[in-house]
């Protein structure tokens, strides 16, 4: 078990330089000069260019710009924006939200899609599990900025029940429209494939079993058929919560939110490598300990399963 | 047992991380400020918070209230002295004498001195110190010294000279009679002592001697300015401060402004400009601004040149083939004005009026005659491709122009979006684009010469200036010297007219529209107006 969390952490080694290169490698091919587009319309004046230019390291060839980021990085210095603000300031102050909104909306589509996954797939041919059926399927269809723009419009402002934006330094009730508009999607396919698992294992063989061998139905559905409907269910919920942290773009402009999304947006078209490189490899690291949490999880979900 | 102990570990994980994550207070967030305290819309600040390293809206707009200069301009664009008592031209134009009034104080005490304002343009014009305003100083004797090599960053420009504590005198290059005005623009701002010290920690605390002073600034939140009770100006601010809140996206800041919980934004989403002004539960403003949209086609393309009859006759063709009314209304639902002229509505000296403005109105069959006139002395088969930055809204308006076009003129006509304004510009600079690109001028002072001289005069040329198209015309030139050399403003004017009317006619850049001024309040925000920048007048406002 040590040895392979060793192993897992070591992998994480190439797998972070290796994005860091091909990401800095990305945002220098980009098109466009980014301290031209500093002056806007307006000219150029090529002489305080080239101050900039040399203040930032982009008048050296692209291998030495890579290698003087690694350098800083190493020392903890991510360099500064063009702001002048120091990008681990800013990443400090954008990722806490992302974070916080993630988390809100990875346990909104947890709970409520499991709950509901599990009720309609054990009570199969309800009216109840055609309604949960009916909604998951406008969820999934209907794209996240128009789920977010109509809640925001009469849960904010016609009724006015949930705050209409959340600024920074958001709380619980800022977050809980987003999170829930943010979740919605994960949430219909996790019922969908929640309800999909639980209603094959129900007729599996080592159910009939159980219940042949005078089990409790309570006991049979929790300690067998949810245990192993989870699996998969778990698998897609790890993935999610990686996709919520790196890919709330949408939910974090409509509700005005100032988290990594949108700092990572506002890089690419400053054309910002430092910023970039250090939110992509950070969101690098979320996806791989997300995914290693979920490798752990399967262990305890099914014995079958032994790392070694 | 191993297992359980893993699973434990994973959801109280989970679990501490939910109750971490959930802990926040909420409200904060939606706090409007204080009774007379008046939120506004912006975006959060591009550069630190220097006048002279200030070039884009989100620090403009706060920079305008932190610092007061020379002169400023009231919401009709009109020249107002400040903190100058008097600034005298000499004969030509070429030297000025500027003495200030007296009493004027930065926030940290210290007096406002001649030498606040000649130490600050010089460290904005040299260029070791990197400021992006820096060109707004190349008119003053010395600049050119400021832009070379080897510089240590306090070198003075040699055309500024402190007579005295009140008094200094600016030589120029060449003549130039809007000066006075120029000098109202944010870069020309007066700074402390203190800045020359420590200009990074002064770029996150400015010390201004305008109307407001800065409270605090919390990156990507907020800007907090309170009312600066040493303020010296003639009007003083009716509200107890302004706070900015920084937004990502207008529509967020739309949304916020109905509910009541933002009371002044100085745009109005694409989505809601259909709406806006029937909304009950705002108030709205739209009127013709400063703004102007063009597109250009390089002055020297081949059978569209400026200086040849052909060319002059399909640019004239094609401007008379494009239905400005009916973009305006169709396409931008009413927020923007038809184009009459190369300036903009909110600029003195504007005028609907003007010789030549014919070209400027649609009229198929006038432009399928000219077109024809230019086909009979050279045929051209090509397509005519429209380029832009597609990231900026400007597709709708570019579709409608390729269908008028093709429609009226029977020719082949294409868009061309690119990805980005980075990429865009770049293009434009690099001279990549062949065809018309969208051009567009905000002006940074209220005045015709802004627009003209930075736009078309050859000097502004071949990427030393905005003059995109590098068209090139010595009787422009000459008009446009002798307007420089003018010291009164209805000769200057008049000149300013005559250029225009050549422009008209050889349509080195075709006008489409003036973006309107317009922006959106709270139901209940009294004194909401617009000024000739298309910013709201925040001093104005209160609740």
């Amino acid at each position: 078990m040590g040895k392979y969390l060793l192993r897992r952490i070591l992998q994480m080694i190439p797998v972070v330089l290796g994005t860091t290169l091909l990401v800095y490698a990305l945002v220098f091919a980009l098109p466009g000069d980014p301290v031209k587009a500093m002056f806007g319309d307006k000219p150029v004046n090529e002489a305080v260019a080239a101050q900039i230019r040399a203040e930032y390291n982009l008048d050296k060839p692209f291998i030495v710009q890579y290698f003087l980021f690694l350098k800083n990085a190493l020392t903890l210095n991510f360099g500064e924006t063009f702001a002048g603000q120091p990008v681990i300031a800013e990443i400090g102050r954008a990722f806490p939200v992302t974070i916080k909104l993630a988390l809100m909306a990875f346990c909104f589509e947890a709970i409520f899609g499991c709950v509901f996954g599990v009720i309609s797939g054990l009570k199969k041919g309800k009216w109840y599990d055609s309604v949960i059926l009916i909604v998951s399927l406008l969820l999934i269809s209907v794209p996240t900025f128009v789920t977010g723009f109509v809640g925001q419009y009469f849960l904010g402002v016609k009724w006015r029940i949930l705050p209409v934006t959340a600024g920074a330094n958001p709380g619980f009730f800022d977050l809980l429209m987003p999170a829930m508009v943010l979740g919605s999607v994960s949430m219909a396919y996790i019922i969908r494939l929640a309800r999909s698992e639980v209603s094959s294992n129900i007729a599996l063989d080592y159910v009939r079993t159980a219940r042949a061998k005078g089990m409790s139905n309570t006991s049979v559905t929790f300690r067998h058929i949810l245990r192993n409907s989870m699996i998969p269910v778990v698998t897609y919920l790890g993935q999610d919560l990686g996709a919520l942290m790196g890919g709330a773009m949408i939910t974090e402009q409509i509700f005005n939110i100032h988290g990594i999304g949108f700092l990572t947006y506002q890089s690419i078209l400053k054309g910002e490598a430092n910023m970039v490189v250090s939110v992509v490899t950070l969101l690098t690291l979320v996806f791989v300990v997300c995914n290693l949490l979920v490798d752990m999880l399967y262990a305890a979900l099914d014995p079958r399963i032994r790392y070694a | 047992m191993k297992k359980k102990a893993i699973a434990v570990v994973a959801g109280a994980c989970t679990l501490g991380m939910l109750l971490s994550g959930c802990g926040g207070s909420g409200g904060d967030s939606n706090a409007s400020g204080g009774a007379n305290v008046i939120t506004a819309f912006n975006s959060e600040p591009q550069n630190a918070l220097i006048p002279g390293d200030t070039n884009e809206t989100g620090g403009g707009k706060v920079g305008q209230l932190l610092f007061a200069n020379l002169v400023r301009y009231d919401s009709k664009g009109d020249t107002k002295m400040e903190v100058a008592d008097s600034i005298e031209p000499n004969k030509d134009a070429t030297q000025y004498t500027v003495k200030l009034k007296d009493g004027w104080k930065f926030t940290d005490g210290t007096p406002v001195t001649a030498e606040s304002f000649t130490k600050s343009w010089s460290y904005t014009a040299n260029a070791k110190n990197a400021q992006k305003c820096s060109s707004f100083f190349s008119m003053i004797k010395g600049y050119d010294d400021l832009q070379k090599d080897g510089l240590k960053g306090d070198e003075q420009l040699e055309g500024l000279k402190v007579v005295d504590d009140k008094t200094f005198t600016v030589d120029l290059a060449q003549p130039d009679s809007v000066f006075p005005i120029k000098v109202g623009y944010l870069a020309f701002a007066p700074l402390p002592e203190s800045f020359y010290k420590d200009p990074k920690a002064f770029g996150e605390k400015p010390v201004g001697n305008g109307m407001y002073k800065l409270d605090k600034w919390d990156h990507n939140s907020q800007i907090v300015l309170t009312k600066n009770a040493d303020y010296k100006g003639e009007e003083k601010p009716k509200n107890d401060g302004v706070t900015f809140k920084i937004y990502t996206d207008v529509d967020a800041a739309y949304a916020d402004v109905q509910a009541g919980n933002l009371d002044v934004m100085d745009t109005v989403p694409a989505s809601a400009t259909k709406t806006f002004e029937k909304d009950s539960s705002i108030e709205a403003y739209n009127k013709a601004g400063s703004v102007i949209q063009t597109f250009t086609i390089p002055a020297n393309m081949k059978h569209w040149e400026t200086n040849t009859e052909e060319g002059q006759l399909r640019r004239q063709a094609l401007s008379m083939a494009i239905d400005r009314e009916q973009l305006v209304t169709k396409v931008l639902n009413g927020v923007g004005t038809a184009a009459t002229d190369f300036t903009a509505p909110a600029i003195p000296g504007y005028s609907k009026d003007l010789k030549n403005g014919k070209y400027l109105k649609a009229n198929p069959s006038e432009a399928k005659k000219l077109w024809d006139q230019a086909e009979a002395i050279s045929k051209w088969d090509g397509t005519l491709t429209f380029s832009f930055n597609a990231d900026g809204g400007a597709k709708p308006i570019y579709d409608a122009i390729v269908n008028q076009v093709k429609n009226n003129l029977g020719i082949k006509a294409a868009t061309n979006p690119m990805p980005t304004f980075q990429e865009f510009r770049n293009a434009v600079s690099e001279r990549k684009i062949d065809g018309a690109f969208r051009t567009g001028w905000q002006p940074d002072y209220p005045s015709a010469e802004n627009y003209l001289y930075q736009l078309y005069d050859s000097r502004a040329a071949d990427g030393n200036g905005s003059n995109d198209g590098d068209y090139k015309n010595a009787e422009v030139d000459e008009l446009l010297n002798k307007a420089a050399a003018a010291t009164k403003s209805d000769k200057q004017i008049d000149l300013y007219h005559q250029v225009e009317e050549i422009l008209l006619e050889q349509l080195p850049a075709i006008p489409i529209y003036y973006t309107n001024a317009d922006g959106v309040a709270a139901k209940g925000v009294k004194g909401f107006e617009m000024d000739w920048q298309n910013q709201p007048i925040y001093e104005n406002m209160t609740k």
